[in-house]
């Protein structure tokens, strides 16, 4: 049998997505390897969230360059995401969305649940339809990472509890 | 919780009993808690089991080891974790490119005589360096720039000898061995900055060893050198300053060795203190409008460097305001 490739190798990962809604800066920074994440308590807590949660899952299930928080295996398998706040809700449902988009060019039909635990949450995410936003936000990512210098950061509120927030303002 | 400077003075055992590093000595055995340790300096006759390396590598905590008369001798650095390649291929390009190495080469000096202006005014001693940094201006080559510097060293110890009492003159500046007592001091000093350098830009992405001013193959870490030249007139000599002229440093902190004059335990223990004080003193920081600690202005320097290399914005020594 002839092996399956894909026309073309989806590279971008699901940060990368997901910074695309946040910050496209930090987006530049993240994707050149310049990253922060070591010394933010928020990171910390996300991922002691995390371990203390969803037992008996498969957890940190990595699919080419995506890493899915956890998997459940239904009638229709559940890709399931675990953020801490709504705050950056759009940022997250384009994740999930790039996930689903990611597993139906390997032939898997899911779908994605945000998980809300700090809030008792949960919201299903699925893919019909919505490709073409997808589509849009690897195009723009592709075009941020080739930029051979990071945008100019533009300040938001959201900027205090960034852990770029000294690299992007001194 | 801030993460802090481990400096352990003490003959001793640092070892790992499971996941709990400790330290033994004659007064007994002392468990650290290492998620509050930033990085550790070893002054002591210190014995350190394997199980402890694998432990602080996986912690990404480095050691910085002295030697018997306070100098530095070397790192234990861990395995890096931080990797962007494409930084390092910016920090070799502005390396390789002539002027834009000479251009941070100029940077580095131009902060250092600027602090050293503010130091001087500090002291009570109304100068200005005017000359050299418009011959720092003129030159061309990193040679001229390091003689610049080396001139305008010799003006500033001759201009900071009039404030200090009799007996702590620089006179003239000598290293390994230092000849008098406050040559040892700036000496001991210098060498306690640079692994706190050295630290720093390992929780950076910057690689250490690319460096502008200096030549890379100076020191193993010369990236430090070249950052030294911005905190050495406002962390080393200002406590220097501050020692000698409160009396809290006293000819009494010396001895004289076949290596030249040293401090003594006393003495070492006693700047030590006032080394790790200092470092975790707040400023209010003017653009960022929030109070950051003088280690942490080490970092902050290193940011603006990776900004400079990236081509978000050029890079500005520090110039203390403080």
């Amino acid at each position: 049998m002839e092996p399956e490739y894909l026309e073309k190798e989806l590279l971008i990962r699901g940060t990368e997505i997901n910074y695309l809604f946040i910050c496209k800066t930090k987006l530049w920074y993240f994707a050149k390897g310049i990253t922060m994440e070591q010394e933010s308590d928020f990171v910390d807590l996300g991922k002691f969230l995390h371990e203390k949660s969803y037992f008996g899952e498969e957890k940190e299930v990595q699919i080419g360059t995506i890493n899915i928080d956890f998997i459940k295996r239904k009638n229709i398998i559940e890709i399931h995401e675990v953020k801490k706040g709504k705050s950056m809700e759009k940022a997250h449902e384009i994740q999930a969305l790039y996930y689903l988009y990611y597993l139906k060019r390997y032939g898997i039909e899911a779908k994605a649940i945000l998980n809300y635990p700090k809030l008792r949450e949960i919201k299903e995410i699925i893919l019909d339809g919505r490709e073409g936003e997808v589509e849009g936000a690897i195009k723009e990512v592709e075009k941020i990472k080739s930029m051979p210098n990071p945008p100019k950061p533009k300040k938001s509120k959201i900027c205090k509890k960034c852990s770029y927030y000294e690299l992007c303002w001194i | 919780m801030r993460k802090k400077a481990l400096t352990l003075f003490s003959d001793g055992y640092l070892f790992r009993k499971e996941n709990t590093l400790y330290f033994e000595n004659v007064n007994g055995k002392k468990p650290l808690a290492i998620e509050g340790i930033y990085d550790i300096y070893i002054y002591g006759k210190v014995s350190i089991s394997s199980q402890a390396l694998h432990f602080l590598a996986q912690k990404g905590i480095a050691l910085h080891f002295f030697n018997h008369y306070g100098y530095y001798d070397g790192s234990f650095y861990p395995r890096e974790s931080l990797h962007s390649g494409d930084l390092v291929v910016k920090q070799a390009e502005h390396y390789l490119n002539p002027e834009k190495r000479l251009n941070l080469a100029k940077l580095f000096v131009i902060g250092g005589a600027k602090n050293i202006e503010k130091n001087l005014s500090k002291f009570g001693v109304k100068v200005k360096f005017d000359d050299f940094l418009e011959e720092l201006n003129d030159a061309e080559k990193i040679t001229e720039v390091m003689n610049i510097e080396g001139r305008m060293r010799e003006e500033y110890y001759k201009f900071w000898d009039e404030t200090l009492p009799d007996e702590f003159k620089i006179i003239k500046r000598t290293r390994r061995p230092p000849q008098n007592e406050m040559n040892a001091l700036i000496s001991f000093l210098n060498s306690r900055l640079y692994p706190t350098i050295i630290s720093e830009l390992y929780n950076t992405q910057l690689t250490p060893t690319i460096s502008y001013l200096h030549e890379p193959s100076e020191r193993r870490f010369s990236l430090a050198l070249d950052l030294s030249e911005i905190f050495k007139p406002i962390i080393a000599d200002r406590i220097a300053n501050r020692l000698v002229k409160q009396r809290i440093i006293k000819k009494e902190h010396f001895r004289d060795d076949l290596n030249g004059v040293l401090l003594n335990d006393d003495g070492k223990k006693i700047v030590l203190r006032a080394f790790n004080e200092e470092m975790e003193k707040s400023v209010k920081h003017p653009t960022l409008k929030k109070n950051v600690t003088k280690k942490r202005l080490i970092r902050l320097e290193a940011y603006k460097l990776i900004k400079h290399l990236t081509g978000q914005k050029e890079y500005e020594p520090l110039i203390a305001w403080f």
